[in-house]
């Protein structure tokens, strides 16, 4: 547990991710525990003013790797950078976000550190002065606390978990890092957008979900609206994924996106196991359906009982109407 | 670094490919099963589980399939776990494999890169061009174990693919990240990781199932480590208040933006 903390402060374009401010956040309090000073590692291609904002977050300092071919991930690349890193820096910890990106980098810097890796953490600290970490496994069904053997320890930090906060800025030193490419036989070609607007489930305040009981792909309408009126995005169940109604990018649960937002509209989702293990962490849910007896009326904060057809277009209407007022 | 065994498709008969395939298939808990708290707190209780094929590595097997039905070439299934994931490697074997091999071990330490570690040394004398892992287990969520081989292995790895395509002795794999995917080329031999719907898996026929039996499996013993990543506890996740009806109909919805503003405090 000896030297710095590094947290890895994955970008999208020219801003850093949310994900990656939360790990930073996370970073932080960590390395105030240990004593000891956080260093960030940022890739990519035109990072905007990232220093100063990494500052905010706590970060004493930054090493950042920018080059043309960094724009998109490239496993070996942003490995090579990642552990050469790691060898200057000496971290005890290192924190990635549970991202894609993250969660396919991570276990080659654990094995090639030969240490240990817990993935998708939703609590770390110390105990006795030791790494543990707490992380669902089953999909949530059960919290596993972990500790690693080996040094240093790795983390990757589930979206939307941790949150990010701002602190008094700190001066932070910045040190780029030359990056020269090694051979690969893997070539990143390019980058298919589902929907630029559209924000991962996974890192959205608001979700409003569909289930079989939409009846259709075209009846998703009225819940974009109500996604829309919410600044939320839309999701769907596993019915309505193998229905071929959604892609398999708006699906929550067992086999789809563990989600955490604020808040969780289930339209239309009978609430099965399957489903619940993926939502049940929002901190607000509300559901409507039809059947009084779904078992998503046994979770819900909120439940309204009745047709979706004439529930959700009137609370989109009250609400345009709610949010007009003010 | 395995050999390739990957013949240019002039000099393949009929311009098959002979693809060799390894997929890596482990026995899970059943998605639907009720996890309980084993009476050490350290582990969960096995006793009352369904198990099936990982869920992940049944898309992988399918794509594995697949591609052999295209290009030619055997399926060989790689399995790491106890005596009883016979029977999930039966079904990987009805499912189009065509030989297994089975590292049998009942107390394997329950850790992804042990298990890594023992996959990557089985592989090492193994000829392969694509090897195929699902993206996770449902049981342990750890998605750790295929880029930890194939870094092993010295070969490209993509993680959570949902679509591949092999020719000219590259393969073309379609990866999803968070709002979209990445289009990803890479030589050959390389792994893969599968997310759902890589390919929509088949059913096993009475028939197949009882040909599986006579497919060849080679049981080996794998070659333990110490862990790296150690279960101190295990705990029930804390439960949510019992959920609140507001009402029925469009009704009810006054109520609830009130609620959701006033006492929620969410809009």
């Amino acid at each position: 547990m000896k030297g710095p903390v590094l947290v890895f402060a994955e970008s999208s374009g020219s801003q850093l991710r949310k994900a990656a401010l939360e790990a930073v956040t996370a970073g932080r309090r960590l390395a105030d525990e240990l004593k000891v000073e956080e260093y960030v590692l940022a890739i990519g291609n035109g990072l905007k003013e990232i220093g100063t904002e990494l500052g905010k977050y706590g970060a004493d300092r930054l090493l950042v790797c920018e080059d043309p071919s960094l724009g998109l991930f490239h496993p070996e690349f942003y490995k090579q950078i990642a552990l050469d890193a790691i060898r200057r820096v000496a971290p005890g910890t290192i924190l990635l976000p549970a991202t894609s990106t993250g969660k396919d980098l991570a276990p080659r810097l654990a094995i090639h550190l030969n240490t240990g890796l817990a993935t998708e953490c939703v609590q770390i600290g110390l105990e006795n002065g030791e790494f543990v970490a707490t992380r669902p496994a089953y999909a949530g069904k059960v919290l596993l606390k972990v500790k690693i053997n080996g040094s240093p320890k790795i983390a990757t930090l589930r979206p939307n978990v941790f949150t990010a906060k701002e602190i008094a800025p700190r001066n932070l030193s910045v040190e780029r890092l030359l990056f020269s490419r090694p051979d690969t036989k893997m070539t990143v070609k390019e980058s298919v957008a589902h929907d630029a607007k559209k924000m991962d489930l996974t890192e959205a305040n608001v979700i409003v979900s569909g289930g079989r009981g939409m009846g259709g792909p075209e009846n998703y309408k009225i819940l974009e609206e109500l996604a829309e009126v919410l600044g939320g995005v839309v999701g769907a169940s596993r019915a309505s994924v193998d229905s071929g109604w959604r892609p398999h990018s708006d699906q929550v649960g067992q086999t789809g996106r563990t989600v955490s937002p604020t808040l969780y509209v289930a339209c239309g989702i009978s609430g099965a196991i399957q489903h619940k293990v993926g939502m049940v962490n929002s901190k607000v849910i509300v559901a409507i359906n039809r059947d009084p007896e779904a078992p998503i009326f046994g979770f819900a904060d909120y439940g309204i009982v009745g047709d979706v057809f004439e529930v959700v277009p009137a609370l989109t209407r009250q609400l345009r109407e709610f949010y007009g007022k003010r | 670094m395995p050999k390739r065994l990957f013949p240019s498709l002039e000099s393949a008969p009929l311009g098959r490919l002979q693809l060799k395939i390894v997929v890596c298939v482990r026995r899970v808990p059943d998605t639907a099963s009720r996890v309980k708290i084993a009476s050490n707190g350290r582990s969960v209780d096995a006793t009352d589980f369904e198990y099936v094929i990982n869920p992940y590595e049944e898309y992988a097997l399918e794509a594995g399939v697949q591609l052999k039905e295209k290009h030619g070439g055997e399926v060989t299934v790689l399995t790491l776990g106890p005596e009883k994931s016979t029977q999930t490697i039966t079904k990987a074997l009805a499912l189009g494999a065509d030989k297994a091999v089975h590292l049998r071990s009942e107390s394997f330490p329950d850790d992804p890169s042990c298990s890594a570690r023992a996959l990557a040394e089985e592989l090492k004398s193994t000829e392969f061009d694509i090897l195929l892992f699902g993206k996770k287990g449902v049981d342990d969520d750890n998605q750790q174990v295929g880029q930890m081989v194939a870094e092993l292995l010295g070969v490209p790895c993509v993680t959570q693919i949902l679509g591949l395509e092999v020719a000219d002795g590259k393969a073309i794999a379609r990866r999803e990240v968070e709002g979209g995917s990445l289009i990803v080329e890479t030589a050959l031999p390389a792994a893969f990781t599968a997310e759902k719907d890589l390919a929509a898996p088949r059913y096993a026929s009475l028939r197949e199932l009882v040909a599986a039996r006579k497919k060849p499996v080679t049981v080996k013993e794998p070659r333990s480590q110490p862990s790296t990543l150690e279960t101190i506890a295990v705990q029930y996740p804390p439960p949510r208040p019992p959920g609140k009806v507001v009402g029925k109909g469009v009704e009810a919805v006054p109520k609830l933006i009130q609620l959701l503003h006033e006492e929620a405090k969410v809009i």
